[in-house]
């Protein structure tokens, strides 16, 4: 603190203040929403009291799905979604590190073509290249597929250039150590460099997890039936029509689902996630 | 830099990279060639034959009014968005860097939608001002404001604007509240001795040396715009009404995967691939300065 300001104290806090409630009001209409019936909101103004149908409405998405457009159960979706974001947290932060550790602790021919080729895939997100991709994962036959949903997300350059960073922060000794102790590259990336890498790689996880989990355009176009749908995905397919059309008490409800696995991994993991935040920007 | 002690084996290293590559060939650079490749293309109706026609995509799409009508609207958009998001997140993280009670828990409750899918973002976004039945669309006709985004253009942008930059604040906050806690407080001492108070201060001496940060959210805020809230217009107005909202990349998706237009979503990839290309070397070559500085 450089001066005592008691007015522009207060300011700060009211603007604040402000600040987190606008930012949490959306999340708190939803939530009542979630817990009234349909009529109660379809009479506007909707009440901004929670209702008594938490149970009700929860349980219905829950074990079925909506009653009008995508029927299928949430749960699957939930379940869904958190295979997607699972397989590619593990699968990036996997084949990131032992790229990394070749590019790193091994001299070989066109080792900087390949750095360069994972370098450029940064230039590609799936956004440009929609209809080839598809096409090739259709080819493959891994349309509505785990497969399909995630390996080809998998590939990824920002954890890539984590890791080497991190790796090259590394003392030199301990490889010299290892080797002449007689340990074998492999020896050491297990026993020295994997358990070093820790809080990079729980950085890394949290980040990748969110990305996996709200991933949207790709299973839109990669999922047709509705048992392989994600959380995300089944939200948008439960909007059937115009506004009062949809069910917008199951939907808030499978909105609130879908938000709380990702929202709990940034409040629980918050260290690693500012960590892994700043640095895979770098 | 290079690292001076290395193992050796003629095999190793591929096999570790082999995955990675193994991906990036067959999910990134085979669609990628096939996008240039396509772009040069015209299918006829029934997709049963191909014919090479050149640059006449491009050509088409920019005589094509919607194309180039979606060109200003991301511009519009993006410019809104990274505007409005760097702004509100610098003013919260001033704050928050000022006062020493509660900043945890103000850091917490400001990170949170950082969780949340951009395409749940606008389906929140998309309930309150619901045109029959949304809380703040009965609020706003209290006040006699029209509100319908379903049919007003303008609605429409300003609802994936809200819904958009609600979604990115958390980002933006947290690289600010970063680059504010690494000014050394001897700057702003030395300021504040010399009679310049808090406005004068954050104007002449936080807000410079902030601008590396500025400039670097501005480019991912950029790129933010043009990709990520795929989600969020796709939720909500589906680039609608009357392309009111039909941003380049969702103009891609629209033409390839529903109007089925190969060649022409094709080449509108390539010109979007040319875009990342140019705001990633942007991005680079201020990464390459913050080093120097640093």
């Amino acid at each position: 603190m450089i001066e005592n300001r008691p007015a522009l104290t207060v300011l700060s806090h009211a603007v604040l203040i402000l600040g987190v409630l606008a930012v949490a009001f959306p999340l708190y209409v939803t939530f009542v929403a979630s817990t009234l019936r349909l009529e109660e909101i379809m009479s506007v103004p909707m009440p901004l009291i929670p209702g008594d149908q938490f149970l009700a409405n929860y349980s219905q998405v829950l074990a079925a799905g909506g009653t009008t457009g995508s029927k299928a159960p949430v749960s699957t979706m939930l379940f869904n979604s958190t295979v997607m974001a699972l397989a590619i947290a593990i699968g990036k932060i996997t084949i990131s590190i032992i790229a990394s550790f070749a590019i790193v602790y091994f001299r070989f021919p066109f080792r900087n073509f390949f750095f360069w080729m994972i370098f450029v895939t940064l230039m590609l997100p799936v956004e440009v290249r929609i209809i080839p991709t598809f096409k090739v994962v259709s080819d493959l036959g891994m349309l509505n597929t785990y497969a399909g949903l995630t390996v080809p997300l998998i590939a990824s350059a920002t954890a890539t250039f984590l890791f080497r960073q991190f790796f090259m922060t590394v003392p030199d000794e301990l490889a010299e150590a290892a080797r002449v102790d007689g340990a074998g590259p492999m020896r050491f990336f297990w026993d020295v460099l994997l358990p070093l890498s820790k809080t990079s790689i729980a950085a890394l996880f949290v980040i990748q997890f969110i990305y996996g989990w709200n991933q949207y355009l790709w299973p839109l176009l990669i999922t047709s039936e509705e048992s392989m749908y994600t959380a995300v995905i089944g939200i948008s397919r439960m909007l059937v029509g115009g506004d009062a059309a949809n069910e917008w008490n199951l939907i808030m409800a499978t909105a609130i689902l879908a938000m709380l696995p990702p929202a709990l991994v940034v409040i629980l993991m918050q260290r690693w996630f500012v960590k892994g935040l700043v640095e895979t920007e770098k | 830099m290079e690292k001076r002690v290395v193992f050796r084996s003629a095999w190793l290293p591929y096999a570790l990279l082999a995955p990675q590559i193994a991906v990036t060939i067959v999910f990134f650079f085979w669609p990628a060639a096939q996008a240039v490749w396509f772009s040069f293309q015209l299918q006829d109706a029934f997709g049963l034959r191909t014919e090479f026609v050149g640059l006449e995509n491009f050509k088409a799409l920019f005589a094509d009014p919607h194309y180039l009508a979606s060109f200003r609207t991301t511009a519009v958009f993006s410019a809104l968005v990274a505007f409005w998001g760097i702004a509100i997140s610098l003013l919260f993280a001033t704050m928050a860097d000022r006062v020493l009670r509660g900043a945890l828990a103000y850091k917490t409750l400001l990170i949170w939608p950082y969780a949340v899918a951009p395409a749940v973002a606008g389906v929140l976004w998309a309930f309150l001002f619901a045109p029959s039945i949304g809380i703040v669309t009965y609020v706003l006709k209290r006040w006699g404001i029209d509100w319908n985004w379903i049919i007003q253009g303008d609605q429409a942008m300003l609802l994936i604007v809200i819904a958009s930059v609600w979604k990115q604040i958390s980002y933006n906050f947290l690289f600010f509240l970063a680059g504010l806690q690494s000014i050394p407080k001897s700057l702003i001492e030395a300021a504040a001795i010399d009679g310049a108070g808090p406005m004068r201060r954050f104007w002449t001496v936080v807000f410079p040396l902030l601008s590396p940060t500025t400039f670097f959210l501005l480019v991912v805020n950029i790129v933010y715009a043009f990709f990520d809230t795929f989600g969020v217009i796709d939720a909500t107005t589906q680039g609608g009404p009357a392309q009111a909202t039909q941003i380049l990349v969702y103009k891609v998706y629209y033409d390839g995967v529903k109007a089925a237009d190969l060649g022409g979503s094709s080449a509108q990839s390539v010109i979007l691939m040319a875009i990342v290309i140019a705001l990633t070397a942007v991005q680079f070559r201020f990464v390459e300065k913050r080093v120097q500085y640093s």
